[in-house]
């Protein structure tokens, strides 16, 4: 069993979490203010990395993080590093390819909160600010757990997209998908067994918890 | 002494949503705004509440402009001390009453929002409910959660949307009779949207008909039902005898405006500014059509005398609704409602014969 990697892996996974559920949730909610036309136009766009082969989205990641980009040359000049093959460029890279794992559920979540409570609010004396944190985050709390339980599980098991642009550096990039890999090419099959079997519950506990705190909620309305 | 008025409203757009409406409404009063559906009524209490923006609008309170297309101004509704409740309540599902009641409760320091919001649900006899969320409470109960939560920012003017359709009848007369008791300690101008004109008349002090966003009349219910401005306002506020006519002349010593109506010749009640020779439509509320009794005559009977034959009945309970065809002109039915057992003595049937009076004060005429 590769500890490093499931470390890596979890690290990378909350991380993810982090940054991408407050950003997925400011986007949703943005979503909801926009006319049809420019909706499913980023709807489109964020669903976008479903439909891309990993291979095809890693190697754009590639080319935007390289040091050769203003993007990549800019986070050089700011940290001295290189985002390829680094933990920190995984995780720009697991930002974008959740993206559609966060916002769908997000989005949902808010385009199911009547219109007329956002009004009410209003008239009640509620600031925008204080109306998104009383009552609309409070509403969408389903979708955000769905988020986070989709995020987490799938940033657990992304193979395509983290080896292109991570490789496989121990203690840095390999996370346990990609360990699990390694074991399989050097014939280790107990060591892949076991490793696959602890992703298999993570990823199922995950879910499964998800799945018990949502019916409690739904009725409420 | 001329009160200034607390609210006054002037809306004005083409489109989408068609608006030409004016109306004024004075502390304590009660102003129901009536119409079909599509009429613009919500359009308008929204724009009262700064939800909806329309092309050119007024609308001040107590002295403060909340909208003023033309100098660019337009309050959020946060700042308007509108107190609105929804048609469907809008309460916020994830918080108990209390909650609900509370959130409206901002402008008090936070340490006693709690006793203010008991305080406003024991108001609309809700104590013992606090800690219910909505989806626990009943239709009317929800109703009065929207209405404690409206009062609670002390508003300057509170607008209910048909906050009544969506309760049954017993808890509908309840909620009403809640609200006349309310107005008696609430001096602040209220507006009601309803669509039941029964309602209207019950509750408000004036009525303003609406149609595609007009304001077409505006004025206490005795006056909208018995002298509507047109046979537009009739017809919507359902009086069933509107015909068309012609004025021959007036008889100022008997103090009658003589009008042709097919072959008769009525009295009506003078209006010497409408010229003889003038076509106009006119009414008669059925309150002013008497039927003729079979075996004694009564009180004006020969005021206006009208035969024709009974086409249909309808029965509702104590009293029954009368549809006569009158005699010598095809087409021509007058409506009037007498009570059941008036009915039955006097052996009214689909195709009896009978006769009726049209009251001269009744008749009004709409130039």
């Amino acid at each position: 069993m590769d500890w490093e990697a499931l470390r890596l892996s979890l690290e990378l996974a909350l991380w993810t979490c982090a940054l991408l559920l407050p950003l997925g949730t400011l986007l949703a909610r943005a979503m909801r203010s926009l006319r049809p036309g420019p909706r499913r136009l980023i709807g489109a766009l964020v669903a976008l990395p479903l439909v891309l082969p990993p291979t095809v989205l890693g190697y754009y990641l590639l080319v935007v993080m390289g040091r050769a980009s203003p993007f990549g040359e800019l986070y050089a000049r700011l940290t001295g590093g290189s985002l390829v093959f680094s933990f920190e460029g995984l995780v720009v890279a697991s930002l974008v390819f959740n993206l559609p794992f966060a916002v769908q559920p997000l989005e949902r979540a808010f385009a199911a909160i009547p219109r007329n409570l956002g009004e009410a609010a209003a008239v009640s004396g509620l600031s925008p600010l204080a109306t998104f944190l009383r009552i609309e985050l409070p509403l969408a709390w389903p979708g955000v757990l769905s988020a986070f339980a989709l995020v987490f599980a799938h940033t657990l098991g992304e193979f395509g997209v983290v080896l292109m642009v991570g490789g496989a550096i121990p203690g840095e990039t390999r996370t346990v998908a990609i360990a699990i890999y390694d074991r399989v090419q050097a014939l280790d099959e107990a060591s892949a067994g076991i490793m696959s079997a602890s992703l298999l519950a993570i990823s199922f506990l995950t879910i499964v918890l998800v799945y018990l705190f949502e019916p409690g909620r739904r009725r409420d309305g | 002494m001329a009160e200034t008025p607390a609210l006054e409203v002037e809306l004005a757009q083409e489109g989408p949503i068609p608006l030409a409406a004016a109306f004024t409404c004075r502390r304590g009063e009660l102003l129901a705004l009536v119409g079909p559906s599509g009429s613009g009524k919500t359009t308008i209490l929204r724009a009262v509440a700064g939800l909806y923006r329309p092309r050119r609008a007024e609308v001040r309170c107590e002295g403060e402009t909340w909208t003023d297309s033309e100098r660019g101004v337009h309050l959020p509704p946060q700042r308007r001390r509108a107190g609105l409740v929804f048609q469907d309540y809008a309460l916020f599902p994830h918080l108990s009453a209390q909650a609900n009641v509370e959130a409206a409760l901002g402008h008090l320091p936070r340490t006693r929002r709690p006793d203010r919001a008991r305080e406003l649900l024991r108001e609309v006899h809700l104590e013992g409910l606090e800690t219910r969320r909505p989806h626990a409470l009943s239709g009317g109960q929800k109703q009065r959660v929207a209405l404690a939560r409206a009062l609670a920012r002390e508003p300057r003017v509170l607008l209910l949307d048909e906050p009544f359709s969506a309760v049954d009848q017993v808890t509908r007369r309840r909620l009403q009779r809640q609200l006349v008791l309310l107005r008696q300690r609430l001096p602040v101008p209220t507006i009601l949207v309803t669509h039941d004109l029964e309602e209207a008349a019950r509750l408000a002090d004036r009525i303003c008909v609406l149609h595609r966003g007009r304001t077409l009349q505006i004025g206490p219910p005795a006056e909208i039902l018995n002298r509507p401005a047109s046979a537009l306002v009739a017809r919507l506020v359902d009086l069933g005898n509107v015909f068309a006519g012609e004025v021959v002349g007036h008889d100022r010593a008997g103090g009658h405006t003589l009008l042709r109506w097919h072959g008769h010749l009525l009295e009506a009640r003078l209006r010497e500014e409408v010229p003889p020779g003038t076509r106009l439509d006119w009414v008669i509320p059925p309150g002013f059509v008497v039927m003729h009794r079979r075996e004694r005559p009564s009180r004006g009977e020969r005021e206006n005398p009208v035969g024709g034959r009974v086409e249909e009945l309808a029965i509702f309970g104590e009293t029954t609704d009368v549809t006569m065809r009158v005699e010598a002109t095809p087409g021509l039915s007058l409506h009037f409602t007498v009570s059941t057992h008036a009915a039955r003595r006097n052996r009214l049937a689909p195709g009896a014969e009978v006769r009726v009076s049209l009251l001269a004060e009744g008749i009004h005429l709409m130039p």
